[in-house]
C-alpha cells in the first residue's frame, strides 16, 4: 500500500524515532538526494546554477540558522545581513591570508567567527525579550555593515571597498573565482546544505533543541524546571550564526564572487531570509528549505512570466513582486502561523488515511 | 502612537508618502485639496488595514503583528511602486523654505556671527511641538485616549470593559497615518519623496525604546537624547574612526541601554509572571 505505517516494522528505539517513519517518505528521501548527488551535477548548467539552484542552497542554510534561533529558541533576530557579511568578510581574510589552505576549512572557521560574533551579540537577550531583542539585533546589523564599510583591514584595501573572491579548489576543481563552473559550485554549495541540514535536525531533536524549546515556549517556566537560560540562549545563538556565517561565505565566495557590504548584505537581506522561515515554517527544518525555494523561485517566476510572456518592463515586475512578498506575509501570518511546513505536515495526514478518512 | 496601542508603526512613514506623491497625477491638485484627501485615504487605509489584517490578528504577541506591519509596509511600498514609479520626486505644498534672514540677523547681533537655520526646519519644528501637545492632550484627557491607552495595555480586559477594539484600532491607524502625512509632508519637501524613507521610520524604535513605551514624555526625551547624541558623536569620534556613525548610533545606544534597563527610561516596570 502506498503511504502507510501498515508493514513497516520498528524492532528498535533507533527506527522508531528516525526522521522519516513512514517508508514512502524514506525512499522519496533518499531517491531526491540521489537525484540531487548523482544526476543534477552532470545536466546542470550555468542559468540553473546562478539563477535557481546556487542561491536556493545558501539561503536555505541561511534559513536554517535563523529557524534554529528564531524558530526553535524564539528570539527574533533582524541581524542576519550583518552576520552574513561577518561570514563572508572572515571567508575573505583567510582566503586571502593563507592562500594554501583548503577552502572548505576557511568556510567553516568563517562560520565559527561568525558564531563567536552571534554570541557577542546575543548576551544582551538575556535581559531583552521579544520585540525589544528584534530591534536591539537591529544594533548588529547597522554597526556590522558600517564596520566592514569603514574599516579598510577587512577588504584589503581594495581602492573600490569591494571584496572579490580569487579562485580556490577543491580535489583539483575550481569553486570560487571566474574559473568555477556550474557543477562545482552546485556540488560545494549542496554539500554544505546537506551537512548542515542534517546537524540542525539532529540538534533540534536532542536535548539542545528541547531546551531551545522550552525557552521559546516560556523562558521563566523553563528557567524553574532547570533549564539554564544563559546557555541555551547563548548555543542557540552561536549554533544560528555558524549556519549563518556559512551561508554568508558561500554567498560571497561562491555565488556573488564580488560583493560590497552594504549592497550585498543590507537590511533587506535580513527582512528577506526572515520573510524565508514565516513563509517555510517556524521551527521546522523542512519548511527552511520551502520558504527558501519560494523566494528564490517567486522572482524568477514572475520576471520570465511578467517580462518574457507579457514583455511588462522589469521595475514594474519588481514592484509587483514586492506587493505579492508583502501580501503574502500577511496572508501566512493570519492563515498558516506554521507555514508550508505546516501545509506539507497536513497533506501528508490526509494522505496516510486517504482513500478512508474518517 | 501606534506603539500606545500595542502595535508598531512601521508601516506609516510609507503610509506618508504614499500619501505625498498624490500630487504628481496627470492633472494638478490645489496642495491643500490634495492634503485633505490624502487625509481622507488615510482613514480609508486605516479602516481597510483594520478589515483585512489587525481583526485577525487579536491577541498575539506584538512580535507577530510587528511581522505583519513589515509584510504589510512591503505590499505598500510595492504598491505606491506601481502606481506612481520609484523615483525620487519633488514636493512643494507652499511651506516657506531658504534660509531664515530674521534669526540670522538677530543671532548675528547677539554673538557676533549669524545662525544659518531653513525656514522649513522652524516651521518642521513648531509643527512637531503643536503635534506633541496634541497627542499627549488626547491620550491623557479624552474619553477615546483613555479607551486606546486601555487597549495597549491587555485587548481581552479592553473588551471586557465595553471597549470596541476595531473602532480604536481604525482611530489609531488614521492618527498614525495622519501624523505620518504630516511628517512626510515636511520630510518630502525638505529631500524630496522616495520610497527608502521606510529606513527613517525604522530609527524611531530605538527613540521609543529608550524613553519607554506607553510614555509620551519618554518618546520626547529618547528623541532628544539620540537626536542630540547622534550628531555629537558624530561630531566628536566620528572623524576618528571614517564617519557615518549616524547610521547605527540610534540602535547601539538603545541596545545597550536596555541591558541596564529593559523597560526604557520611563516605561512601566515589566512583571512576569509564570
Amino acid at each position: 500500500m502506498i503511504y502507510r505505517e501498515a508493514g513497516d516494522f520498528k524492532t528498535s528505539y533507533r527506527d522508531d524515532s528516525q526522521t522519516f517513519p513512514i517508508r514512502l517518505d524514506r525512499w522519496g528521501y533518499y531517491a531526491i538526494m540521489a537525484v540531487a548527488f548523482g544526476i543534477i551535477p552532470f545536466v546542470i548548467n550555468d542559468y540553473w546554477a546562478n539563477a535557481v539552484l546556487v542561491p536556493f542552497l545558501i539561503y536555505a542554510i541561511a534559513a536554517l540558522g535563523l529557524n534554529v534561533l528564531t524558530g526553535y529558541a524564539g528570539q527574533v533576530s533582524l541581524g542576519t545581513g550583518g552576520f552574513m557579511a561577518v561570514g563572508a568578510y572572515a571567508v575573505y581574510k583567510l582566503m586571502t591570508s593563507f592562500p594554501d589552505v583548503s577552502i572548505v576549512i576557511h568556510i567553516l572557521l568563517a562560520g565559527g567567527i561568525t558564531a563567536g560574533v552571534g554570541v557577542l551579540f546575543g548576551l544582551p537577550s538575556l535581559r531583552i525579550k521579544g520585540f525589544y531583542l528584534a530591534v536591539a539585533t537591529l544594533a548588529a546589523q547597522f554597526f556590522l555593515v558600517w564596520l566592514f564599510n569603514k574599516v579598510p583591514w577587512f577588504y584589503n584595501y581594495s581602492a573600490s571597498g569591494q571584496i572579490t573572491s580569487p579562485t580556490r579548489t577543491v580535489f583539483d576543481q575550481a569553486v570560487t573565482g571566474p574559473a568555477a563552473t556550474a557543477p562545482a559550485k552546485y556540488l560545494i554549495c549542496l554539500v554544505f546544505a546537506f551537512a548542515l541540514a542534517w546537524l540542525a535536525r539532529n540538534l533540534t531533536r536532542g536535548s539542545l533543541g528541547r531546551k531551545w524549546m522550552a525557552i521559546r515556549d516560556m523562558d521563566i517556566a523553563a528557567e524553574i524546571i532547570g533549564v539554564n537560560p544563559l546557555r541555551a540562549k547563548l548555543s542557540a545563538f552561536a549554533v544560528s550564526s555558524f549556519f549563518i556565517g556559512i551561508a554568508g561565505a558561500l554567498l560571497f565566495a561562491v555565488y556573488l564572487g564580488a560583493a560590497e557590504v552594504g549592497e550585498a548584505f543590507g537590511i533587506n537581506k535580513s527582512f528577506l531570509v526572515l520573510f524565508m522561515i514565516i513563509i517555510g515554517g517556524l521551527g521546522s527544518i523542512f519548511g527552511s528549505f520551502a520558504g527558501a525555494a519560494f523566494l528564490v523561485l517567486l522572482p524568477v517566476l514572475l520576471k520570465n512570466f511578467l517580462v518574457g510572456n507579457m514583455g511588462w518592463p522589469t521595475d514594474l515586475a519588481a514592484h509587483i513582486e514586492l506587493m505579492i512578498v508583502g501580501a503574502l506575509i500577511v496572508t501566512f501570518l493570519i492563515v498558516e502561523p506554521h507555514g508550508l511546513a505546516r501545509l506539507w505536515r497536513l497533506a501528508k495526514d490526509k494522505l496516510r488515511l486517504w482513500p478512508f478518512p474518517h | 502612537m501606534g506603539i500606545q496601542n500595542g502595535q508598531v508603526p512601521f508601516a506609516h512613514l510609507i503610509n506618508a508618502t504614499f500619501g505625498t506623491s498624490l500630487h504628481h497625477f496627470g492633472w494638478t491638485v490645489p496642495a491643500v485639496l490634495a492634503v485633505a484627501l490624502t487625509a481622507l485615504i488615510m482613514v480609508l487605509l486605516a479602516f481597510l488595514i483594520e478589515k483585512l489584517v489587525l481583526q485577525h490578528l487579536v491577541g498575539q504577541e506584538p512580535i507577530i503583528l510587528f511581522m505583519a506591519t513589515i509584510g504589510l509596509a512591503y505590499f505598500l511600498e510595492g504598491l505606491g511602486d506601481v502606481m506612481w514609479g520609484a523615483d525620487i520626486k519633488a514636493l512643494d505644498v507652499g511651506l516657506p523654505q531658504g534660509i531664515s534672514d530674521g534669526i540670522e540677523a538677530v543671532t548675528g547681533q547677539w554673538f557676533g556671527y549669524g545662525f544659518f537655520i531653513d525656514r522649513l526646519d522652524l516651521w518642521a519644528t513648531l509643527i512637531a511641538a503643536m503635534l506633541v501637545a496634541a497627542l499627549v492632550a488626547f491620550a491623557q484627557y479624552t474619553k477615546q485616549g483613555r479607551a486606546m491607552r486601555a487597549v495597549a495595555d491587555d485587548h481581552q480586559a479592553a473588551m471586557s470593559v465595553g471597549i470596541s477594539l476595531r473602532f480604536i484600532w481604525v482611530m489609531v491607524w488614521s492618527i498614525a497615518g495622519f501624523v505620518a502625512l504630516v511628517a512626510g509632508i515636511m520630510w518630502g519637501t525638505k529631500s524630496g519623496v522616495q520610497f527608502s524613507l521606510s529606513l527613517i521610520a525604522l530609527k524611531a524604535l530605538p527613540v521609543l525604546m529608550l524613553g519607554g513605551f506607553t510614555s509620551i514624555p519618554g518618546a520626547i526625551v529618547g528623541g532628544l537624547i539620540i537626536g542630540v547624541g547622534e550628531k555629537l558623536f558624530e561630531f566628536t569620534i566620528g572623524p576618528m574612526v571614517g564617519g557615518a556613525t549616524e547610521n547605527w548610533f540610534a540602535y547601539v545606544l538603545a541596545l545597550i541601554f536596555l541591558v541596564f534597563r529593559p523597560q526604557g527610561l520611563f516605561g512601566e516596570r515589566i512583571i512576569e509572571r509564570v
